[in-house]
């Protein structure tokens, strides 16, 4: 059954007319054009569709749309700047090559940004760990690690000043 | 696209008990992360579903005035590992829910799931066992109580019936305080796995840090629900942490209480060796943790 739901997506109100039964995955995918987000697994297991959700990471392949109603989603998208620029983020999943097919990285990114989020610094193992949640079947990770480890240190000392 | 026959939004645990009373066919959804999967897998196809998880009342966790720390059923695993009282009284039930799936799952998992889809190898199953949690139901007839150590009745089975909703989980001022442990899962990955056997133990020391006071010890996988060993328990309860054998002893009865089977993740015997050495792991560590000197 069709209902109405209102959220906000890379920061623009949106109403909109879902399925019930939908994915947030279909819905971000499908309705609104945002093909950032990419479909994997289906089951919650690769990450690939990976958005934040007030500000938490969340596969939304196994999120329902209906609960995203009165939420704020960020997707790839929505980190452009004003007149186009990359997120530090994205930058330095470039500047440290973590990229093949690119496939995972959209997911890969948006948990960067959710760690970036927290303001703290992690370990490189602490950082390996919290994206065991993303599956990434080229790069063997190390430059993947690399980029959000860069990107986690350089936001830390840019908000703390550097010691 | 889900096959949903009926999809309730309920607002309050009252609309839910209603949907769900009139609809036999109905389940309930709260992160989605195991229903939705045995529903694109066809299992739970066609099913109505009656979601819980925009119920404000069901998400947090909150400390009574007599100590009593209640958890909402529809708090995440992540909620869980980083609530302030979580990490104050039991943090070894935040180090355990942080073991599920990964990050993304533990975004959107609950422990009212994990605990209510009656899964023996639930990550958080093993260490509420230990904390004899209480499981708090309300349905159509109102509101009963069942301690967490007598609401399986088999895999996948518990006592709630299908139109109760789960609606806290009550852990009592006993049970905590003084208390120290750690749960223990092993699988073949770190991450995005299901545990192959968990473990968890939890000690009270004398104050002199020298004496067992009390233990408790709950397993995952080891039978076909989740299970407390009472036996291992007695047999160590009031003997010295200076003492070689109690690790054995502890082990050695688990063995007597457990009833693990052969799955594709693991042979019987397999299970059998984790169940005994998880147990002396678990409890050195959870006896370092209260301070004790534990004996090599």
């Amino acid at each position: 059954m069709l209902k109405i739901i209102h959220f906000t997506v890379n920061g623009k109100k949106t109403e909109l007319a879902v399925d019930d039964r939908e994915c947030l995955l279909e819905t971000l995918r499908n309705r609104l054009g945002l093909t950032s987000v990419k479909k994997g697994c289906e089951v919650g297991e690769c990450g690939a569709c990976t958005v934040l959700i007030n500000g938490e990471a969340v596969d939304t392949c196994i999120y329902l749309t209906m609960w995203a109603d009165g939420k704020s989603i960020l997707t790839t998208e929505g980190l452009k700047g004003p007149n186009g620029e990359l997120n530090p983020v994205q930058q330095a999943f470039i500047d440290e090559t973590a990229v093949q097919c690119g496939f995972c990285i959209p997911g890969l990114i948006m948990t960067a940004v959710e760690i970036v989020g927290t303001g703290k610094k992690y370990s490189r193992e602490e950082l390996r760990k919290m994206i065991t949640g993303h599956l990434c079947r080229c790069t063997g990770y190390e430059n993947i690690v690399n980029a959000v480890e860069r990107v986690v240190n350089e936001t830390y000392d840019a908000t703390h000043g550097k010691e | 696209m889900y096959d949903i026959k009926n999809y309730t939004e309920a607002k309050t645990v009252e609309e839910a008990i209603a949907a769900l009373s009139g609809d036999p066919d109905s389940e309930i959804i709260s992160g989605g992360t195991d229903v939705l999967i045995r529903m694109r897998s066809g299992k739970d196809a066609g099913k109505s579903l009656v979601s819980i998880h925009e119920i404000p009342e069901l998400k947090g966790v909150h400390l009574d005035p007599d100590g009593t720390i209640i958890i909402g059923p529809a708090t995440s695993f992540s909620h869980i590992t980083n609530d302030p009282v979580i990490r104050e009284n039991i943090n070894m039930l935040g180090e355990a829910v942080d073991t599920v799936g990964g990050p993304q799952v533990r975004n959107s998992g609950t422990i009212g799931g994990n605990i209510c889809n009656g899964a023996t190898s639930a990550d958080s199953a093993a260490t509420m066992q230990t904390l004899n949690a209480i499981v708090v139901l309300k349905g159509p007839e109102g509101i009963r109580e069942v301690p967490v150590t007598e609401f399986y009745t088999g895999p996948g089975k518990t006592v709630r019936h299908q139109n109760e909703v789960c609606t806290a989980f009550k852990i009592r001022k006993e049970d905590y305080q003084g208390w120290q442990g750690c749960y223990m899962k092993y699988g073949k990955r770190k991450s995005m796995e299901i545990a192959t056997l968990g473990c968890a133990v939890r000690v009270k020391l004398s104050e002199d840090k020298k004496t067992i006071e009390d233990v408790r010890l709950g397993y995952g996988v080891a039978a076909p629900t989740p299970i407390r060993c009472r036996k291992a328990e007695d047999a160590i309860k009031g003997k010295k942490v200076s003492d070689g054998s109690i690790y054995d002893t502890f082990a050695d009865t688990a063995l007597t209480e457990v009833n693990p089977r052969s799955s594709w993740r693991a042979s019987k015997e397999f299970r059998l060796q984790l169940i005994h050495e998880l147990a002396k792991r678990a409890l050195k560590e959870s006896i370092r943790r209260a301070g004790g000197e534990a004996d090599a």
